[in-house]
C-alpha cells in the first residue's frame, strides 16, 4: 500500500513536471522577459484583428531553452550587442562626397526612437512600402551620397539591430490599411502559398503547428519582432530576410531574392502579424 | 591586426568588506585559430588574444593562458573576494602585441 502511494505520487509529481514542459502557456505569464532588469518586453499578445485562425500572437523567445531565454535578458550576455555596438561607432562614420554620417541629421541613435516598431512602412515619395533596410539605404545613397550597402550584410544588419534596440519594449504597430494594403495583401497570399518540391507554405509550419516538434526543433509561430536575431547557430545578426530565405530554401524552393519585392511584402505582412508584441530585436534564438 | 577590438567589463560599484563578487568580461576578437584557410586555399593566419588577466590594486586575481580553440569574443565571468576599496585592472595580450586594458573601480562599504 505505502509503495502504490509513493508511486502515485511520484507519477503526480511527473504528470506536474511533464505538463509545464509542455505547456508554457501556463507558467509564461508570470516569466516575463525582462531586459537589464528595466525593458519589460510582452511576449503574447491577443492576434491583432486582421487574423483569422489565431487567438494569440507569441514571441519567439517563449519556444527556446532557458538558458537561451536568459541570454537575452542581459545586454552584456546578449552577443548581438556586440553588433549594436559597431553600429553605434558606425552611427558617427563619414560617409560620401560631403562627409555625411547617420549623426549628421539623426543626432544620436536614440532619436530613432519608435522607428523600428512601424517598418515596414508606406513611403509616399516613392509610392512603395519601404523596409528599415531600404530607409537605411535611402539615406546612405541620397544624403549622404554614399555607395549602397549591402541589403543583408553585416554593416546593414548591425544598423538595424542598432535602430532596433532603441526602440525595445515598445509595441509593434505596422500600418496595413491606406496605400499600403496592396503590398500587404501580396504578403499574405506568399504567407499562404505552397513552395518548393515540400509544398509548405509559411503558414503550415507557423500557424497549423506552432509548439510541435519538426524533427529536433521546436517550432515558433515565426514572429519577426525580435529581428536582426543573433542565432547561435552561426553566431551572428541574422537579417529578416536571409531567414525568409532560409525558410523558403528548407522547402526545396528557389527561394525570392533578399531585398526583393516580394519579402518586402512578406515582411510587411508578418510584422503586422506581430503587432502587439513588443520590439525585441536584437533578440537571441538558437 | 584585429579590427574594432572593445573590451567590456562588468564590476559592481560597491561590495561590503569580504565580499565576494561576480565579475563578467567580453573582449570582441575573432580569435582566428591559424587552422583555417581562405578561398584559395592559403592558411589563414593565427591571431587570437593568448592571455587575459586581472589584478585588484596589483594583486594578481586571474591569469589565463588562452589558446586558439576559444571562441570568437571569448567571455570570462569569475569571482572575487573584495576586502577593501580599489582598483579591478583587466588585460588582455594579444598575438600581435597589442594590450587592451579595461579599469573598474570599487567602493567597499
Amino acid at each position: 500500500m505505502r509503495q502504490t502511494l509513493r508511486t502515485g505520487a511520484a507519477w503526480a509529481a511527473l504528470g506536474l513536471a511533464g505538463s509545464a514542459a509542455l505547456a508554457p502557456a501556463a507558467t509564461a505569464q508570470e516569466a516575463n522577459l525582462v531586459i537589464n532588469d528595466e525593458i519589460e518586453i510582452v511576449t503574447r499578445a491577443p492576434a491583432p484583428e486582421h487574423m483569422e485562425y489565431m487567438s494569440e500572437v507569441v514571441s519567439g523567445w517563449e519556444y527556446r531553452s532557458p538558458e537561451t531565454q536568459a541570454l537575452q535578458m542581459d545586454d552584456f550576455e546578449n552577443p548581438g550587442m556586440i553588433g549594436v555596438d559597431n553600429a553605434r561607432a558606425d552611427f558617427e562614420t563619414a560617409m560620401g562626397p560631403d562627409d555625411q554620417s547617420c549623426a549628421s541629421c539623426h543626432e544620436s541613435p536614440e532619436a530613432l526612437e519608435g522607428v523600428r516598431a512601424v517598418y515596414p512602412k508606406w513611403d509616399e515619395a516613392k509610392g512603395e512600402v519601404q523596409t528599415l533596410e531600404m530607409q537605411v539605404n535611402e539615406c546612405v545613397t541620397e544624403r549622404a551620397g554614399a555607395e549602397p550597402w549591402d541589403y543583408t550584410g553585416d554593416r546593414m544588419t548591425e544598423m538595424v539591430a542598432l535602430i532596433s534596440s532603441v526602440s525595445r519594449g515598445m509595441p509593434v504597430n505596422v500600418a496595413i490599411d491606406g496605400p499600403a494594403q496592396e503590398t500587404w495583401e501580396q504578403g499574405k497570399e506568399i504567407y499562404y502559398t505552397r513552395y518548393g518540391q515540400l509544398e509548405l507554405a509559411c503558414a503550415n509550419c507557423h500557424e497549423d503547428n506552432y509548439d510541435n516538434m519538426i524533427r529536433a526543433d521546436h517550432l515558433s509561430q515565426g514572429q519577426i519582432n525580435g529581428f536582426p536575431t543573433y542565432r547561435l547557430k552561426n553566431g551572428a545578426l541574422n537579417a529578416v530576410h536571409d531567414r525568409f530565405k532560409g525558410c523558403v530554401r528548407d522547402t526545396r524552393a528557389e527561394t525570392f531574392a533578399p531585398g526583393s519585392p516580394e519579402f518586402v511584402a512578406l515582411e510587411l505582412y508578418v510584422a503586422s502579424r506581430g503587432n502587439g508584441l513588443s520590439v525585441e530585436g536584437p533578440s537571441v534564438r538558437n | 591586426m584585429a579590427e574594432n577590438v572593445t573590451p567590456r567589463v562588468r564590476v559592481p560599484k560597491e561590495a561590503a568588506a569580504g565580499e565576494v563578487i561576480t565579475i563578467k568580461t567580453l573582449i570582441s576578437h575573432p580569435m582566428e585559430s591559424g587552422q583555417r584557410k581562405d578561398k584559395e586555399g592559403n592558411l589563414i593566419p593565427r591571431s587570437i588574444i593568448n592571455r587575459f588577466t586581472c589584478t585588484f590594486n596589483g594583486e594578481t586575481v586571474i591569469d589565463v593562458a588562452m589558446e586558439p580553440a576559444i571562441s570568437t569574443n571569448p567571455y570570462f565571468e569569475f569571482q572575487a573576494k573584495v576586502p577593501e576599496s580599489g582598483t579591478f585592472t583587466f588585460t588582455w595580450i594579444d598575438d600581435d602585441g597589442s594590450t587592451y586594458e579595461d579599469t573598474k573601480e570599487i567602493a567597499v562599504a
